[in-house]
């Protein structure tokens, strides 16, 4: 079924942008001049980081969201509000908890006043078609997350979508449960027997992709855009162990760790504050050096291999690289990870030591704390409140972004020993720092 | 699990069993008892015996029916209220900008001030009718019930779960469907713990209502208040302990037949994902699960109401156009603030002009004054509270086994009216010769202390274990124990009893700071003896400037003390 691709395209998305104001005359891009088709009979997946708006564009092809700026066409006609015919599978979950599995299963079918014995029958169906059979009248809260997420593709299934979209549905799951349901998925798909033409799911998971997909759109950050589209080229069922398969993610590793193109907003000005920081530990940043100092890795390692052996998915991994970079403690490059000279001093000293190269690679790289660092020097009380750094970096950032930032930037620089935060007074200080 | 049996197989069993009889004959008695009273209600003032009470203890149970029906028809209209008003501003941005403000004041105002102007409001809109007289004092118990019942749905419905909003929207719920199917169930708990905390207020004003006396006027509804305060004029203290009898009984009956079946019920809603620990069914709702004629009756309502939900009903046409939206939405803003503008004018006029008619500089001086009395015995009364309650809870939270038994009891005591106690209390003074402005003091705090307990009580049995073991571990002890260990972590819970403890007690120091005992007379220097007297005198002016300086110590208090306390405790102290 999935390499008979018809022609026909189901949905259209032209040149969507998402945006928000901030104020008079600055706005914030999460989505810009984003593309996409999708035709009957395939799997398309939307990779990318958190924060590359695949979730964003997933709500918008559902009519949740309507786009700034670009047009939706569903089924040939402009999508306004939840449109007919497509259902979703939540990340979390989203099942009703006052309701028993067979009312969340029929919640879709009552909310179009399908009769009641008509309503059971179909129910019952997908009940049985996604294997939860005996559930019918256990609450949510009775069951496992596996068997949760289950109902949500029951309850999603039961309406016979045309199209279904899926946001990260197997992310809050345990690995095994996550690869019970995704072979579930995609044994059902092969075989014909879903309910569905399409199906359209947003993931951050390389593997994930690859596994079950026949079209991978990869975003890139900042603002969200699809960076690179690739066709997954194998039939089903596929073999993670099989080389190509290998390759295939070792490929998509390598275009997601490429430095991006310089987006306009950020190559303004390399010294610009407006750098968001991500929300990434010292000690995390620490035990990754550690790692790659080590054997196997003496230095280099080969991303995939390096997420499967820290049991990371590639959203916690990337960032963390990506981090170590910034700093000029380690780079990225074709989907490996090296180590670089200061690096392998900061692994080869000791605490005090660490600390003190650790500020010296902020003070030079991170134009906040650079910042920060000199406001406070030159206040004659050394005390800076965080507000204005806060109004600074929403200038360039959404207020989660900049709240991000900041707090990293606290955390940094306490273990720096840079500066102090006072969280009740929202203050940056130098007091607890000789 | 032996609820997992396929319906059609219990289908057979369902004939009707022996506890089926016992059911049927209660819920007879039951309307036997609920026609009786509205031929009570119905009845012209003139009629024989339609304002008479008296005190053969042989008359208290029916007494006790009519201060129960006027409770649960204040409750079906505060829910009303609730969901009416609640819903309004929640869904109406424009609507909330008043409504939320409006609520807020009237959660501080002490109604009870107002009682017998309502009474007379009442009574000319039935005019010879016990039923004008019913209605006020319905009304009174409405007005501390429906406030916080409102506010807890107002704020259910603006806190539901993102995914939970997107995934009714993504399966086209209608905006029928999603109230029922999604907001109003988020709001049950909350809801039916906010109703159960104002029943246990409702029957305070109850008990205050049924005997009202405007000028040269009095009444007296049939019900346990008016008989209390029949005794006390008659000075026969075995009656008033007849009727705190009679009252023990009936909030343990309602205690034990509607809220812990409510309370059990509403779990089912809670917003959880894990399965937590669930506590044992109540008696009732086991007794009902085994009526078969009574389940089945109690399942086709429950079938009706789902299916009634889940109606597809649309209110407004989709595919409306956002841009021309926000143009018309902000052409109706305008006028919707002028409108606004011009009845805050209209009230400000109507205010000086009434005030500035009756009452002078000097009052209000005055009422400062006295207020401040009340202030003072409010503080230290609160703080005498927690000096006993916050290390007897903590002794009972800590405890499993005392809390499931403590907790209960105080709830059951938060709810009994505590002006029935009132009468013993006097009689001690008076026979001791006691200062009234000490010794009426306590009675303010009478009834309100429980919710000090109970939420402390809550507060300590919810206090992680690893936290005191660590504490042990360390051997803190002592008063560092206290500092360090248990306070910040009961605080957020000791400030919610705390706030309704307070608030609670300005309420009943109207009723507190006036006492009698026959012809002898108890009064203490208070604002709520300047209220009590002046409603006495029928002084219109001079309660509305009492009540209204009262919400604003209210006010004041809550603003300047308990909610910086709690956002503080809510944003350090925290546990989890």
């Amino acid at each position: 079924m999935d390499t008979v691709v018809s022609q026909h395209a189901l949905l259209e998305v032209r040149g969507c942008k998402q945006a928000y104001h901030k104020e008079a005359n600055t706005e914030l891009v999460v989505l810009e001049d984003v593309n996409l088709t999708l035709r009957e009979g395939e799997i398309v997946a939307l990779l990318g980081r958190s924060g590359s708006g695949k979730s964003t564009l997933l709500r918008i092809v559902a009519g949740l969201l309507e786009p700034t700026a670009g047009e939706v066409r569903w089924r040939d006609r402009p999508v306004r509000g939840p449109a007919e015919g497509v259902a979703m599978v939540f990340q979390s979950f989203a099942l009703f908890p006052w309701l028993t599995v067979r009312e969340n299963v029929e919640i879709g079918l009552e909310a179009r006043g399908v009769a009641r014995s008509d309503r059971e029958e179909r129910a019952e169906a997908a009940i049985d078609l996604i294997g939860l059979g005996g559930f019918e009248n256990a609450y949510p809260k009775e069951l496992s997350g596996g068997m949760r997420q289950r109902v949500g593709l029951a309850r999603a299934l039961v309406v016979h979508p045309d199209l279904l979209l899926m946001d990260e549905p197997f992310s809050a799951l345990d690995v095994l449960t996550a690869e019970n349901l995704r072979t579930d998925l995609i044994d059902l798909w092969s075989e014909g027997k879903l309910p569905v033409r399409s199906v359209l799911m947003v993931t951050h998971n390389i593997e994930e992709a690859v596994l079950m997909c026949d079209r991978i759109l990869v975003f890139s950050s900042n603002p969200g855009r699809v960076s690179s589209e690739l066709r997954v080229p194998f039939a089903h069922p596929r073999n993670r162990l099989d080389p190509a398969f290998r390759q295939m993610v070792d490929d998509i590793y390598a275009l997601m760790t490429r430095r991006p193109v310089p987006s306009r907003t950020l190559a303004a000005a390399p010294s610009n504050i407006g750098m968001p920081l991500q929300r990434v530990g010292t000690n995390q940043m620490a035990g990754l050096m550690e790692a790659l100092v080590q054997p196997p890795y003496n230095g280099r390692a080969d991303l995939p291999a390096l997420a499967a052996a820290l049991q990371y998915e590639v959203d916690e991994l990337l960032p963390l690289g990506e981090t170590l970079q910034l700093l000029h403690f380690g780079l990225l490059e074709e989907g490996d990870m090296m180590l670089t000279e200061v690096g392998r001093r900061f692994v080869a000293a000791e605490p005090e030591e660490r600390k003190r190269l650790f500020g010296a690679a902020m003070l030079a790289h991170v134009p906040l704390a650079r910042m920060v660092r000199q406001v406070l020097d030159e206040r004659w009380n050394h005390r800076a409140s965080a507000v204005r750094f806060r109004d600074e970096l929403e200038d360039h950032m959404s207020p989660e972004y900049a709240e991000d930032t900041l707090r990293t930037l606290v955390a940094w620089g306490r273990y720096a020993e840079l500066f102090g935060y006072d969280e009740e007074a929202e203050q940056f200080s130098l007091e607890e720092v000789e | 699990m032996s609820d997992i049996v396929h319906p059609a197989l219990t289908q057979g069993r369902r004939l009707p069993n022996l506890w089926d009889a016992a059911a049927i004959l209660c819920v007879f008695a039951l309307l036997i008892g609920v026609s009786q009273v509205a031929r009570g209600t119905f009845a012209p003032i003139s009629a024989p015996g339609a304002l008479e009470v008296n005190l053969s203890p042989a008359n208290l149970p029916n007494y006790a029916m009519r201060t129960t029906m006027r409770m649960f028809a204040a409750l079906v209209a505060s829910l009303i209220f609730t969901f009416t008003y609640g819903t309004a501003a929640a869904k109406s941005r424009r609507a909330s900008l008043v409504l939320i403000p409006i609520l807020d004041i009237l959660q501080s105002v002490p109604i009870l001030g107002f009682l017998t102007f309502t009474v007379v409001f009442f009574m000319s809109l039935f005019p010879g009718n016990v039923l004008g007289l019913e209605l006020a004092s319905i009304f009174a118990i409405f007005t501390s019930q429906a406030w916080n019942m409102a506010f807890s749905l107002y704020q259910s419905l603006k806190t539901v779960p993102a995914d939970l909003r997107e995934a009714a929207d993504s399966f086209h719920l209608t905006i029928w469907q999603r109230y029922w199917r999604l907001e109003v169930p988020f709001a049950v708990p909350g809801l039916v713990w906010n109703t159960m905390m104002s029943m246990s207020g409702g029957w305070f004003f109850v008990v205050a209502s049924e005997a009202v006396a405007v000028g040269d006027n009095s009444w007296k509804l049939p019900g346990i208040g008016s008989y209390v305060a029949l005794a006390l004029e008659q000075r026969d203290i075995l009656a008033v302990f007849y009727a705190i009898g009679t009252m023990l009984l009936v909030i343990l009956a309602y205690d034990q037949l509607l809220f812990r079946p409510l309370v059990a019920w509403s779990q089912k809603f809670r917003f959880e994902t894990t399965a937590g620990a669930t506590a044992t069914d109540p008696w009732l709702l086991r007794m009902m699960r085994r009526t078969r004629l009574l389940s089945l009756g109690a399942d086709a309502l429950g079938g009706m109401a789902t299916a009634l939900g889940g109606v597809p009903l649309r209110f407004l046409p989709g595919n409306r156009s956002a841009v021309v939206d926000q143009r018309r939405s902000r052409a109706v803003d305008i006028v919707w603030l002028l409108i606004l503008a011009v009845v805050l004018v209209w009230a400000v006029t109507r205010i000086v002009t009434f005030v500035s008619g009756e009452v002078q500089f000097r009052d209000l001086w005055q009422v400062l004054l006295v207020g401040s009395f009340t202030l003072i015995r409010v503080v230290v009364l609160i703080a005498l509270a927690t000096l006993v309650w916050v290390p007897i809870g903590v002794w009972l939270g800590l405890r499993p086994v005392w809390a499931r038994r403590a907790q209960p009891i105080a709830q059951f005591l938060a709810a009994f009216p505590a002006n029935l106690l009132f009468p013993p209390f006097v009689l001690f003074i008076v026979y001791f010769g006691l200062s009234a402005d000490v010794w009426l003091t306590p009675l303010m705090i009478l009834g309100t202390q429980w919710y000090i307990l109970f939420n402390v009580v809550a507060g300590a049995a919810a206090y992680p274990g690893d936290l005191q073991e660590a504490a042990q571990n360390f051997r803190v002890g002592g008063l560092l124990w206290w500092r360090k260990v248990m306070i910040p972590g009961i605080l957020p819970y000791y400030v919610t009893g705390a706030i309704t403890a307070s608030g609670g007690s300005w309420n009943a120091s109207i009723v507190a700071e006036v006492a009698a005992w026959g012809d002898t007379k108890l009064t203490a220097h208070g604002l709520g003896a300047y209220i009590a007297q002046a409603t006495e005198k029928g002084d219109m002016a001079r309660v509305v400037l009492g009540v209204a300086v009262m919400s604003g110590f209210v006010l004041l208090f809550n603003r300047l003390l308990w909610r910086p306390l709690y956002a503080y405790s809510e944003r350090h102290l925290k546990l989890g």
